[in-house]
């Protein structure tokens, strides 16, 4: 129990997505300049992020990985270079599905997700979780641990940069930096603080 | 809208429309891997050839993919793009592939591609497709080999491992700055990259969304 909890933590706060891996960029700075908005896109993503990452773990187990393919007789058999097409593909229509199925049984939250849901699909935090989790070797506990975790830490960015913006509007930036140059160095302090945790040992 | 000729697609987005400084796109990997030269090289040509090829298939495609699976059809010409890049480098730079890690297969989400191809190719004629590509990679490429030069430069003393400057370690005289090396670095220097093409062209400055009120002293304020 005591690996899961250090992993979550590691996930969030050491290795977060979005301001110590920069994943996920384009779409942390183009709609980070509400916090309803940001939250709502956060909370898809934990959810996406937490689906995606144990599918993909199980997908490059049975199917991919070398001598995978064992259990239907074929141990010889290598499909990793396949990994890339195959994961975007689960990707995809994973997020097809939620949709659907939210639109169907939850409404009010497909309504409040509304246009990012789809977006999902080419944020490269989700991509990018899973390319990790085979780099690292999780197991299927593990995968389901730091899909949550990283889904977690980029929610949890979005929310404190929509914070920063909000208020941000108001103050007097040089022209030249306005929008999105002062953007780029309130992220660059933000990634400076979460810095500070990287002394952490877990 | 009258055909924008070669030239134009190719050089329009090195300074006049970046993908980086303006469009936002491709945001993420142009921070990871420019801790040093050698890395920001390699992404670049990989991202260029992705992007201009891309845009060069589904531009001859274009007229035959049904509207409502084109996104699929698209992700799955810059997936086996970016499958070839990937199984290139492994074979040819091993040790440079398992630096770049995962951003080798991040380039299929890189929204310079997606942004390309779906907001020109689709349009467009294969040829002049290939060019925007080209050019669009061109811009990206200008923004990572001069982040790669300034933060390999400035934080290790170094160019593709070339010592330039002597560092105090080594004997010589310059102190190198770590914090260059550190991920932050690239926020700050983007943000002031902006900063200068801005005040160089002025058109791409954004609107403030609240004017300040004009200063007034306090004798007028009563």
């Amino acid at each position: 129990m005591e690996h899961y909890i250090s992993l979550f933590v590691r996930a969030v706060f050491i290795e977060n997505m979005a301001l110590a891996f920069f994943l996920g960029m384009c779409t942390f700075i183009a709609i980070s300049k509400k916090v309803e908005t940001a939250i709502g896109l956060g909370i898809a993503v934990i959810v996406v992020q937490a689906i995606t990452v144990p599918a993909n773990n199980l997908i490059y187990t049975y199917l991919l990985k070398d001598g995978a393919l064992a259990w239907a007789g074929l141990p010889e058999v290598d499909l990793s270079f396949l990994g890339l097409l195959s994961y975007i593909g689960v990707i995809a229509a994973i997020v097809q599905i939620l949709e659907m199925t939210l639109d169907k049984y939850v409404p009010s939250l497909y309504n409040a997700l509304g246009v990012f849901l789809p977006l999902i699909t080419v944020n490269c935090a989700i991509m990018g979780g899973t390319l990790f989790m085979v780099e690292r070797d999780y197991n299927l506990g593990e995968s389901v641990v730091y899909g949550m975790g990283s889904g977690f830490s980029w929610a949890l960015a979005i929310a404190l940069l929509a914070g920063i913006r909000e208020k941000l509007k108001y103050s007097d930036v040089p022209d030249g930096l306005q929008g999105l140059g002062i953007t780029f160095i309130t992220i660059g302090l933000m990634s400076l603080g979460f810095m500070s945790f990287s002394g952490v040992q877990l | 809208m009258s055909q924008p000729t070669v030239k134009e697609v190719l050089f329009n987005p090195i300074f006049n429309n970046n993908p980086i400084g303006l469009q936002i796109l491709g945001i993420c990997s142009a921070l990871a891997v420019t801790s040093n030269l050698n890395t920001a090289l390699v992404m670049s040509v990989a991202l260029t050839l992705v992007t201009g090829f891309s845009n060069l298939f589904i531009s001859m495609i274009r007229s035959q993919i049904p509207n409502s699976i084109r996104m699929i059809v698209q992700m799955v010409i810059i997936a086996s793009l970016v499958i070839l890049v990937d199984q290139v480098l492994k074979a040819y730079a091993f040790s440079l592939s398992k630096q770049l890690s995962v951003f080798v297969g991040l380039i299929i989400t890189n929204c310079i591609v997606m942004g390309r191809a779906e907001a020109f190719a689709m349009q467009n004629p294969p040829l002049l497709s290939f060019f925007d590509g080209i050019g669009n990679g061109l811009g990206y490429s200008a923004m990572l080999i001069a982040l790669g030069i300034i933060r390999e430069l400035t934080g290790a003393g170094k160019l593709m491992g070339y010592t330039i400057l002597p560092t105090v370690n080594d004997g010589g005289w310059y102190l190198p700055n770590g914090m260059m090396l550190l991920p932050p670095s690239a926020f700050f220097l983007i943000g002031l990259f902006i900063w200068g093409i801005r005040s160089w062209k002025k058109e791409q400055i954004e609107k403030p969304s609240f004017k300040m009120a004009p200063q007034v002293s306090s004798k007028e304020a009563y």
